[in-house]
């Protein structure tokens, strides 16, 4: 259940999502994502509402969801292909940029390989590059980091990061492990399915008169809680 | 809709019917068992019963004719039967996988990528039958050259209407062990209850209620219909029932699947 959960993610903003398991973190994403409808209240995204105009809202929208949705039978290409294909792609067009997308996460030379065969820290980094292969202004991603090792984790938040940066995308990252906002990032914490903070990280830190990001989400989540 | 709005409709249709020509040539044991099934029943279960049943003159055929000939378009439905649970069934895989949220995400709406499904379904259908009758050849099943083309819409419809089926039955099973049942619910009753092994009026003079349930049988219809084609003839009734069928089964899948409904309403928030 979410209350009054209000947000805007501008372009090239690194947004974390923070939130304890349960705050409700996949609710909204499954809300923002069409998988279900929510009975009040709206989502835009980039001004084209979810459920109104899903079209217009859904064609500009990347997700990496908590789950891995790839399919583990088709090959790393065919499963790129197969989302091109699911966002209205031609083949001619969406060749390149599934060649490119999987040179920048550096799996070019497992395109041809079944994803089966590929690592969990692989098998992620395949489904980053597939959320871009549309080119999509917002990317979403639920847990991203969950159950990968220190090296993969670290090469998700600094291509998402480098994303936000050289692409202008705005990205909404949600996660329970504080350490992943770090930098300059703007911080939505929700827990038990309200927010109950929305700023930049420094000013968040400094407004809740804590010493860093740990101790600020901690008294937060106190102060809800009494 | 403009041209350009036109070609991403077809992108997408083609991606999702090559996806699943795709798993389809990737799961060996899927493709071979699919080819094995009624060629067992063909050649084993026919060459049994060939002296047990005789078959009387019925329409479409114009002359007495072994049993063999007699199940060859049964056969084809079950594999059409089979194809369509079975792409069911990898619907509840991929919920349970989470693959079903990279079709549900995609921005065409959701009639249209159910749609999608159930045409790349029956073309793989479609292909698997045409193997069939290309090796019941050799088993003296030969019907007349254009009823191998006649029967490709044939196909296409009980194909649409036994994927339909599939559909509404994914939409509303909730686990992959619930599937073994759908097995023994839906595939073993509607392909005995049917004119698939045996003319109905066979069943007619052993139980009349029988009889009827094999009559509404969706099954029977969709067997009929590939069997009057083959033998080019065309049988209204049967085009017309499969036609109804199909609809309300649509109907019911896109029910099925509404994000304010349905499924994904009723699994909460995960």
């Amino acid at each position: 259940m979410l209350h009054d959960v209000s947000f805007t993610i501008r372009p090239g903003d690194f947004s974390v999502l923070l939130g304890l398991n349960g705050a409700g973190k996949t609710t909204l994403f499954a809300l923002i994502t069409r998988l279900y409808h929510s009975r009040s209240g709206r989502i835009c995204v980039y001004g084209n509402d979810v459920e109104r105009a899903p079209l217009a809202a859904l064609a500009r929208l990347g997700v990496v969801f908590q789950q891995s949705t790839l399919d583990l039978d088709l090959t790393v290409a065919e499963n790129m292909a197969y989302h091109a294909s699911l966002h209205g792609l031609s083949r001619a067009t969406a060749k390149p940029r599934i060649e490119a997308e999987l040179a920048r996460v550096g799996l070019a030379d497992r395109r041809d390989d079944r994803v089966r065969a590929l690592s969990g820290g692989q098998r992620r980094r395949v489904e980053l590059a597939r959320a871009l292969v549309h080119e999509p202004a917002l990317l979403l991603l639920d847990e991203p980091t969950v159950g990968l090792d220190i090296e993969s984790r670290r090469f998700m938040l600094d291509h998402v990061h480098h994303l936000c940066a050289t692409r202008r995308i705005g990205v909404l990252w949600a996660t329970h492990l504080i350490d992943e906002a770090e930098g300059d990032t703007q911080i939505i914490v929700l827990h038990q399915g309200k927010i109950l903070a929305d700023g930049a990280r420094d000013q968040l830190v400094a407004q809740s008169g804590a010493a860093d990001l740990k101790a600020a989400f901690d008294r937060l989540t106190r102060k809800a809680a009494a | 809709m403009t041209g350009a709005r036109v070609a991403q409709y077809l992108n997408c249709l083609n991606g999702v019917i090559r996806r699943e020509a795709q798993r389809w040539l990737h799961q060996r044991g899927r493709f071979i068992s699919a080819l094995v099934r009624p060629l067992l029943w063909l050649v084993v279960f026919a060459a049994g019963f060939h002296f047990v049943l005789g078959v009387s003159i019925v329409p479409p055929y114009r002359t007495y004719i072994p049993y063999e000939v007699y199940i060859a378009p049964g056969l084809a439905g079950m594999i059409q039967l089979f194809n369509g649970m079975q792409s069911s069934l990898s619907m509840v895989y991929d919920r349970e996988m989470g693959s079903m949220r990279t079709l549900m995400v995609s921005p065409f709406p959701r009639w249209f990528l159910l749609s999608s499904k159930l045409l790349a379904g029956v073309a793989v259908s479609v292909v698997q039958v045409y193997i069939f009758f290309a090796i019941a050849w050799f088993w003296q099943i030969t019907p007349p050259a254009w009823g191998y083309v006649l029967v490709l819409p044939a196909l296409i419809l009980s194909g649409l209407m036994l994927g339909a089926l599939g559909l509404v039955l994914s939409s509303f099973i909730r686990q992959l062990e619930n599937f073994a049942g759908v097995m023994n619910f839906v595939i073993f009753p509607m392909f005995f209850l049917s004119s698939a092994l045996y003319p109905l009026w066979r069943m007619q003079q052993a139980d009349t209620k029988l009889y009827w349930l094999s009559e509404a049988n969706p099954f029977t219809h969709a067997v009929e219909l590939i069997r009057f084609a083959l033998y080019e003839r065309f049988n209204a009734t049967s085009a017309l029932v499969v036609c109804a069928y199909l609809a309300a089964f649509m109907a019911l899948a896109i029910i099925g699947y509404d994000p304010g409904r349905g499924l994904m309403a009723r699994k909460g928030g995960e």
